[in-house]
């Protein structure tokens, strides 16, 4: 049976070959540790990372590598700022589709009596910016903002949201896990101060990889670094360094996941025409509308077609989520992900919580038979809700 | 010709301005930074007399700091 990868939220699989293959050469061709020391293989590693620093702020729009700050996935680059920013009795304004990337560490951090408080939005939980200005506290200090949804797919109007959070001079911290990749992003015109991304996903590259790319007007001084140590820099002091990158990366970064990034984007700087948001779009959409029409099945998708990205979820009438996700694998090769998908404010508000749903996720590598693949199957398990138990 | 060197806080900086001097058509290289001048362990930017003017130039547009500017002693 061939497998449909339809868990590209989760991780994108396949990736292209020359991700594996940049990984390999970086391994066997610059093997030394970038920063450390003057020798061939150590210089040819930094380049490697410089390389990296220049692909990302060039796809995000930013003229500066060095507003790069590499991480392990955006799970870090979360967390760096929003504890290296927020301070004792600040408050933090978030979309209701938030990952627990960002919920777990603003639970944390309300020890530290950090607020948070939940946007006004519309049932497909996308924001209303004309509610936002009455949610705004004398105290609140950031917006974060999960760009693309990783349950529905909703894309949020983050240009209009950052204008009015501009407008009060208050930051937004953009989650682009989803979206990086598969939605074109530029940094400051999408007005993103602190823009999260993570390698894996829709970027293509591989696990390990991701980071953080800061907005040109910010003050990267007002923010702490999550770590410290070694940067291969300064290295005749104990205090951190406080310049860009080095400030934010300390320990040996991840040159060869690093590298295998870089091959990730260039693919998809290479094949635009290729990309799910241009061809796979109208493929996409009628997948979408397809599984919609499907009597029995609930859709979790954005209320307007052109606010969705390439993801969506699903229950159906009459049967266990956990059982027709397994149904999928084991009879027709459908690898769905079941459940609450680290999600459980969204779940929440698009009242699918606890039980979760079945979430279907695309690649530039989905085909047409495998949309229609995934249909027939989801017709199957929709008409035989009786007799499939 | 007089020959010097450009130190910089990190290495990353390093291979930066001197990827930026090569797209100026400046003649430079990475080198290990000489152990009189520094006791950092990254490495510098070599260049001729001919690329200091260049090389100041770039430098005051650079959004970091660099350490200094040396003449090596020949
Ligand atoms: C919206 C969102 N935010 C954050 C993350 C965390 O990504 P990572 O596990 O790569 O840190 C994910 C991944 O599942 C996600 O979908």
């Amino acid at each position: 049976m061939t497998v449909i990868y339809m868990d590209n939220a989760a991780t994108s699989w396949p990736k292209p070959a020359e991700v594996s293959a940049a990984m390999i050469k970086t391994m066997e061709e610059a093997g030394g540790n970038a920063g450390r020391g003057g020798h061939r293989f150590a210089v040819a590693a930094g380049e490697i990372l410089y390389q990296v620093r220049e692909t990302v702020a060039a796809f995000f729009g930013s003229d500066d590598p060095f507003r790069v700050t590499f991480t392990a996935n955006a799970t870090e680059s979360i967390n760096l700022i929003l504890k290296g920013y927020l301070k004792q009795g600040d408050h933090v304004l978030v979309s209701p589709l938030e990952h627990n990337a960002v919920m777990r560490p603003l639970q944390f951090l309300s020890q530290q009596n950090i607020q948070w408080s939940v946007l006004p939005a519309g049932k497909d939980g996308r924001i209303n910016p004309a509610l936002i200005e009455p949610m705004i506290r004398q105290n609140t200090r950031l917006f974060v903002i999960c760009h693309e949804s990783n349950v529905n797919g909703v894309i949020q109007p983050l240009h209009e949201i950052s204008e009015i959070a501009h407008s009060y001079q208050i930051p937004v911290l953009a989650d682009c896990s989803q979206s990086a990749g598969s939605i074109p992003i530029a940094i400051d015109c999408e007005g993103i101060d602190f823009l999260a991304f993570t390698g894996h996903k829709s970027l293509l590259g591989p696990v390990g990889t991701g980071g953080i790319v800061w907005g040109s007007h910010v003050d990267v001084n007002q923010i702490f670094p999550l770590k410290q140590g070694g940067t291969g820099s300064a290295s005749d002091r104990y205090v951190q360094p406080d310049f860009l990158p080095d400030k934010f990366e300390s320990g040996t970064l991840n040159t060869v996941g690093l590298a295998g990034l870089k091959a990730g984007i260039d693919w998809i700087n290479r094949n635009q025409q290729n990309l799910v948001y241009l061809k796979k779009g109208e493929l996409f959409r009628e997948f979408l509308n397809e599984i919609r029409s499907i009597r029995r099945v609930h859709v979790f998708c954005a209320e307007k077609i052109e606010n969705q990205g390439f993801v969506f979820s699903l229950t159906i009438d009459g049967i266990d989520n956990g059982f027709a996700a397994q149904w999928l694998d084991e009879e027709k090769g459908i690898l769905s992900r079941v459940g609450l998908h680290c999600a459980p404010l969204a779940h929440r508000f698009l009242h699918s919580f606890p039980a979760g749903t079945i979430r279907f996720a695309a690649s530039p590598f989905t085909t047409s038979q495998d949309f229609e693949a995934c249909i027939e199957a989801v017709k199957i398990l929709a008409e035989n809700t009786t007799t499939l138990h | 010709m007089k020959e010097f060197v450009l130190l910089v806080y990190t290495s990353s900086h390093a291979i930066g301005i001197e990827k930026k001097l090569k797209n100026l058509g400046v003649p430079c290289k990475l080198s290990s930074i000489p152990r009189n001048l520094s006791s950092d362990c990254g490495i510098c930017v070599r260049f001729d007399e001919i690329g200091l003017k260049t090389v100041e130039d770039l430098v005051k547009t650079l959004p970091f700091d660099i350490q200094e500017i040396v003449a090596l002693e020949s």
